[in-house]
């Protein structure tokens, strides 16, 4: 199946029943799937006037304790980022699809990675931070829509599979489901009409009591140690006794695991590290490597935007060097290869 | 002894906000009555807006979304479409609905989105302190038309019942004041249509409220009410712009 379509379906067996969105390229398959397929299992698709309208129907039918979602690709997602907020301010629970183009501006429309900043540091204005996951295959993608949304549930907050153009547009074989649709948690706190039956819900992020709003985002951050603590998924790839340790995640770690595997086949002990979960940073990975490795390479698809979250999770005890391609250009295996054989300065 | 007056149980005991002389308070009223007369308060979601009806989200005892600025039909679209039984409404003032939500707005229209709208105009910025919004008058000094809104820069009014009524998806458009007994009573009229309109599953529906800003205006509240009648009512009429009900079909549009 192609990437875009798989993640979609992956969407619908996981119980999300309200898709939001508006056209943009290289996204566009998976809204169209949406609307071909929702229907047929009494789900909602609509196509909205904007990006930003997109993002709050997710934030009201998410509101109304629904399982929504939308996606998009790197402008658009600029767009949403009021919605992210206002839905992290409202601790409100929702997917978002980022199946990222170049950029800045209306960039390119051929793969990237170059919204890591954006998806990891500031989604939204505020103090805030949402779930990200990097999936790096088809698979991957279906795998992760409905543990994405599962946390992003239990949680409290929106999650974002953090995609490429080179995964929303790939095809690869995939088991996707046969699973029962599952049945989501019961939200006591959504506006769906009280029945008279309780106290009014009130979904909101106003607080004007400067020491109210403190304390909120403060107990949010608790929440946020926690996922920090428990939730991070790295990919741990012939690292036990890697020296080069690469670090890279989605479509860039797939041509970076090909490169350290034919580096092994060249005697130079080099391993990968994938994180799944950019929020929350799969740390401790890291750090387990930085005990035997002697130096980082980041490979990415923009200008070194993981760097600096290797670098502090090693706590700056190793070097991280970094090689990427960025404005849409995809890295071959031979140039990350050749990057690995530098840093081993030939060693064997 | 008899009751012969009671809040009505759709808003709750919260005090308002509200600065005196405002009429934010009677449009509350007039659509908790609604709500009652209805039996709606429990299958309702209200979205309240940013401005000053912000905290409207206190005062009704229904359910309640508090909303990015201008986003509140995108928002009761989300709603509504997640679980169309709920009786879904925004509460929106002119900028938030006439200038920054604008798309959002005439979308849901469009789109004939089966959501209430009520929106208050007053003419005026009023929760940031008294700027031009897209419904001030062609002169009107606010606190960003310091010299009066000059139509050369500024450009003109927005006549929103006007502007929606041209779309198909608009099912029931009326626009009403609050500023004497008689037309508070055709607006609670007008309210209750349009909570009908949502139960027949006829489409969009609006309600705009001519209202007044003494504190923002600058007038005492009873100078505002003459100052509305002299100068808001002349340039946004009152009356029914669109009206697809049957009872309506059978007699004349105005």
């Amino acid at each position: 199946m192609k990437g875009n379509e798989a993640l979609a379906q992956a969407a619908i067996d996981a119980g999300c029943r309200c898709f939001f969105g508006y056209p943009i390229t290289p996204q566009t398959e998976l809204a169209a799937y949406m609307a071909k397929q929702m229907p047929k299992v009494g789900g909602v698709y609509l196509q909205a006037e904007s990006e930003i309208a997109a993002i709050n129907m997710v934030q009201g039918a998410a509101a109304a304790g629904v399982r929504a979602m939308t996606s998009s690709s790197s402008p658009g997602i600029s767009l949403k980022t009021e919605g992210i907020s206002y839905m992290c301010g409202s601790d409100l629970p929702a997917l978002i699809v980022n199946v990222q183009r170049g950029g800045p501006g209306l960039g390119g429309i051929q793969p990237s990675q170059a919204d890591y900043w954006q998806a990891t540091k500031a989604p939204g204005h505020g103090d805030l931070h949402i779930l990200v996951f990097t999936p790096s295959s088809v698979q991957e993608m279906v795998d992760l829509v409905g543990k994405a949304f599962d946390l992003a549930d239990k949680y409290r907050m929106p999650a974002m599979i953090l995609a490429d153009g080179l995964l929303g547009q790939m095809m690869e074989p995939v088991e996707i489901g046969g699973k029962e649709v599952p049945v989501p948690a019961a939200k006591p706190w959504a506006a769906c009409g009280h029945r008279n039956q309780r106290e009014h819900n009130i979904v909101n992020s106003l607080y004007l009591t400067a020491s109210e709003l403190e304390d909120l985002v403060k107990k949010r951050f608790e929440r946020y140690r926690e996922i920090e603590a428990k939730e991070p998924l790295c990919e741990a790839y012939l690292v036990d006794d890697a020296d080069i340790v690469v670090a890279a995640y989605g479509a860039a770690a797939r041509i970076a695991k090909a490169a350290v595997r034919t580096a092994r086949e060249r005697g130079i002990r080099a391993g990968l590290l994938r994180p799944v979960t950019v929020w929350p940073f799969p740390k401790k990975d890291f750090q387990a490597a930085a005990r035997h490795a002697s130096r980082f390479l980041c490979v990415e698809m923009n200008m070194g935007q993981m760097v600096d979250d290797v670098r502090l999770a090693v706590e700056c005890s190793k070097p991280v060097g970094f090689f990427g391609t960025t404005g849409g250009v995809i890295p071959t295996p031979a140039q990350v290869l050749e990057q690995i054989e530098n840093l081993s300065g030939g060693a064997r | 002894m008899a009751v012969v007056f009671e809040k009505p149980h759709a808003l709750t005991d919260a005090p308002t906000h509200y600065c005196p002389g405002c009429t934010h308070g009677i449009i509350h009223r007039l659509i908790a009555e609604c709500l009652d007369e209805l039996g709606l308060e429990g299958s309702a979601v209200g979205v309240a807006p940013v401005g000053c009806a912000v905290m409207a989200y206190n005062y009704f005892s229904c359910d309640m979304i508090q909303s990015p600025h201008g986003r509140a039909p995108a928002i009761a679209t989300g709603v509504k479409r997640a679980l169309p039984s709920a009786a879904v409404f925004t509460y929106q003032g002119d900028g938030d609905l006439a200038a920054i939500g604008t798309a959002e707005t005439v979308h849901a229209a469009a789109r004939g989105e089966n959501i209430c709208v009520f929106f208050v105009n007053n003419a005026i910025y009023g929760m940031t302190g008294g700027q031009m919004a897209p419904t001030t008058l062609p002169g009107q000094v606010t606190q960003t038309s310091p010299y009066g809104r000059d139509v050369k820069t500024a450009g003109y009014p927005i006549r929103v019942c006007e502007l929606l009524s041209t779309l198909d998806g608009t099912a029931f458009a009326q626009r009403v004041a609050v500023d004497c007994v008689r037309n508070v009573l055709a607006a609670k009229k007008a309210v209750k249509k349009a909570f009908q309109t949502q139960l027949d599953g006829r489409g969009f529906s609006i309600v705009e409220f001519i209202s007044s800003c003494p504190t923002n205006w600058g007038f005492t509240p009873s100078e505002a009410l003459v100052w509305l009648r002299e100068h808001m009512l002349p340039y946004y009429p009152l009356g029914v712009y669109k009206d697809t009900s049957a009872q309506a079909q059978g007699e004349a549009q105005p």
